[in-house]
């Protein structure tokens, strides 16, 4: 036990007189929340947007009224006719024009239906995919109102509102992706590359020819970073919650206990890579490309699953971030508890196990 | 070197990779407190010994003891009686002098108060009490060695397998540091060395000179020189590599 703490103890001092290793595990956690929050924001504000209203009528100018009063647009200008749309989305200011047609009210009242024509820039898909849905959003809740002052019994609402994420605040949707990718970074790639530098320094062999044994250097050298990424956990879902204002509905013990698997997950990832890499360089390149890309492009962090082709839908399957982030979005957002969490638990729980099986195999061979 | 005291018996070591043999039939004796020589040109399958014995390796037949304990199934006590220093550096160069000393006692579960007394013991030795609370990185290369030496043959092993432990050091130094080897050799550690040197060779109690798997010589190196006709170790090891 007394040389178990002191290889804890020594490993630490790898950590803390390392300022690379500080900056990885200290300051890219906060300095990626602060960018992903305040930078990158997935949300709209202020978009400028054009309006060729062909009936100019009570409707259409309470739909008007309404896009400006919601803070997300601003109507920049009241166009005659479509001619000049392409030439406007090409100086890039307007990246929406609304046309109303002729006699809106009036149609909506005789036929229950009119139209509106939705013209985006799509030069940035996301950006014009977001400005349509929220365009849409408020149609529809003007809609909505319409509806409810007339007597008619029974209406249909088409009801668009967007559950656990009203505000669609993109800071829900990168809160647990960052939180999945800052733990794979630390755990996975951090401790990858400190098990390697011993094989590449050569005190990987003094450590096997003396008295510990394997699994208690292995342990030695991954407990540390257990340690550092939970706390990384608990640094991303404080400033989630302080400064971001993400809710924690959910069991704040139950988050936890998740990051806790997930991160004993990516550990057994990063033995199985160091048992494969024999240098620093080769695990970080195994780290970067074989864990990190696929954790940032197909868990669901960036671009929604849904949207992906059904081959690469199947290989976000296999990604144990896709799994965490459900957990960790349906722990925080919808407050669920454990029973309706199990499914995604077990699979995580499998894939350490298997993960763990594979590198104690691997370590062996090594030895022989 | 007492001949009465089998360190280390080996008969009949044979290791494979696949089809290459790596150790054909090795069979040799290394005794207490002898310094034990075990010279070859790269590839003639000496780090291949020396992983087996220090139990890195597993060797594929043949029987072998190490400090009378069975390589097979007491590798676990083989452990804890013996020291070793690699051809890479085996310090942590980011731990001072001081911490390194400390991670190594405890991984070979030396108390606090025996550790004290080691330690100054150890620095004595060292000529240089002063450089204690150091990093290991800034101390010039020769230290660093003589310091990883000491620090392997620290919880008093009964033998030390060092791996070309001299490897670009100047020659004052491995001077010095071949004092430290005969110094722990007349306190009764026994030394098991493999070099490119040969004139290192010559510093050697007895010298096995391995060919292609297969020890090819084995005697003092005053008795090598005698049979091959030769005025040094090196013209020995000439002479055995061209046949």
């Amino acid at each position: 036990m007394n040389s178990f703490l002191g290889f804890i103890k020594k490993e630490f001092y790898h950590i803390f007189r390392d300022p690379r290793t500080l900056m990885v595990i200290l300051g890219i956690p906060i300095s990626q929340m602060l960018l992903f929050g305040f930078v990158i924001r997935t949300e709209i504000q202020d978009v400028k947007v054009a309006v060729f209203d062909q009936s100019n009528d009570y409707m259409t100018t309470r739909i008007i009224d309404k896009l400006e009063s919601s803070g997300y647009f601003s109507v920049e200008e009241y166009l005659e006719n479509t001619n000049d749309v392409e030439a406007m989305f090409k100086k890039g200011n307007i990246k929406e024009v609304l046309v109303f047609e002729p006699g809106f009210a009036e149609k909506t009242l005789r036929d229950g239906t009119a139209s509106v024509q939705l013209l985006a820039d799509a030069s940035d898909p996301n950006i014009a995919r977001m400005v349509t849905t929220y365009t849409q959003n408020i149609i529809r809740s003007f809609e909505h109102e319409e509806f409810q002052q007339q007597t008619v019994p029974m209406q249909i609402n088409v009801q668009n509102r967007m559950f656990y994420n009203e505000e669609a605040k993109s800071v829900y949707m990168f809160v647990p992706g960052l939180m999945a990718m800052i733990m794979m970074l630390v755990s996975a790639i951090m401790s990858s590359v400190s098990i390697t530098r011993e094989k590449e320094l050569g005190t990987m062999e003094v450590l096997l020819v003396s008295p510990l044994r394997p699994l208690q250097i292995i342990l030695g050298k991954v407990t540390p970073y257990l340690l550092v990424a939970f706390i990384d956990a608990v640094l991303i879902v404080l400033m989630g919650n302080l400064v971001f204002e993400m809710p924690i509905n959910g069991s704040l013990t139950l988050l936890l206990s998740v990051c806790f698997l997930f991160i004993f997950l990516s550990l057994s990832l990063g033995i199985l890579i160091s048992t494969i890499a024999p240098t620093q360089l080769i695990a970080m390149f195994i780290s970067m490309i074989g864990l990190m890309l696929p954790t940032m492009l197909l868990s669901g962090f960036i671009f929604p699953i849904e949207n992906m082709p059904k081959v690469l839908q199947w290989f976000s399957a296999i990604m144990p971030a896709r799994w965490f982030n459900d957990v960790v979005k349906d722990i925080m957002l919808k407050g669920s508890g454990f029973f309706s969490i199990i499914k995604e638990v077990a699979i995580l729980t499998g894939m350490s196990v298997l993960f763990v099986v594979v590198s104690v195999k691997k370590f062996k061979i090594r030895l022989e | 070197m007492d001949t009465s005291r089998k360190i280390i018996e080996v008969q009949n070591l044979v290791k494979k990779f696949g089809h290459f043999t790596a150790n054909d039939n090795l069979t040799f004796d290394v005794f207490g407190g002898e310094i034990f020589g075990f010279l070859g040109a790269n590839g003639a399958g000496k780090t291949t010994a020396m992983r087996i014995l220090c139990g890195l390796s597993k060797p594929t037949s043949g029987t072998l003891q190490v400090n009378g304990f069975d390589v097979y199934t007491q590798s676990e006590k083989i452990k804890k009686t013996i020291g070793y220093m690699s051809q890479k550096f085996s310090l942590y160069e980011d731990l001072t002098v001081a911490e390194n000393i400390r991670f190594y006692a405890g991984i070979y579960g030396i108390g606090y108060r025996e550790r004290r007394k080691r330690q100054q013991e150890l620095l004595e030795r060292l000529k240089m009490p002063e450089i204690k609370n150091q990093l290991v990185k800034s101390l010039p290369l020769g230290w660093r060695q003589k310091l990883a030496f000491l620090v392997a043959v620290m919880h008093n092993p009964g033998i030390v397998f060092l791996d070309e432990p001299t490897g670009g050091v100047d020659p004052v130094t491995r001077r010095q540091f071949w004092e430290l080897i005969y110094e722990s050799a007349a306190r009764g550690v026994t030394v098991f060395v493999t070099t490119h040197y040969m004139d290192e060779a010559e510093y050697c109690d007895r010298v096995s000179i391995m060919v292609d798997g297969k020890i090819e010589a084995l005697d003092t190196p005053r008795k090598l020189m005698e049979q091959h006709n030769a005025q040094n170790m090196e013209e020995v090891f000439l002479h055995l590599a061209r046949n």
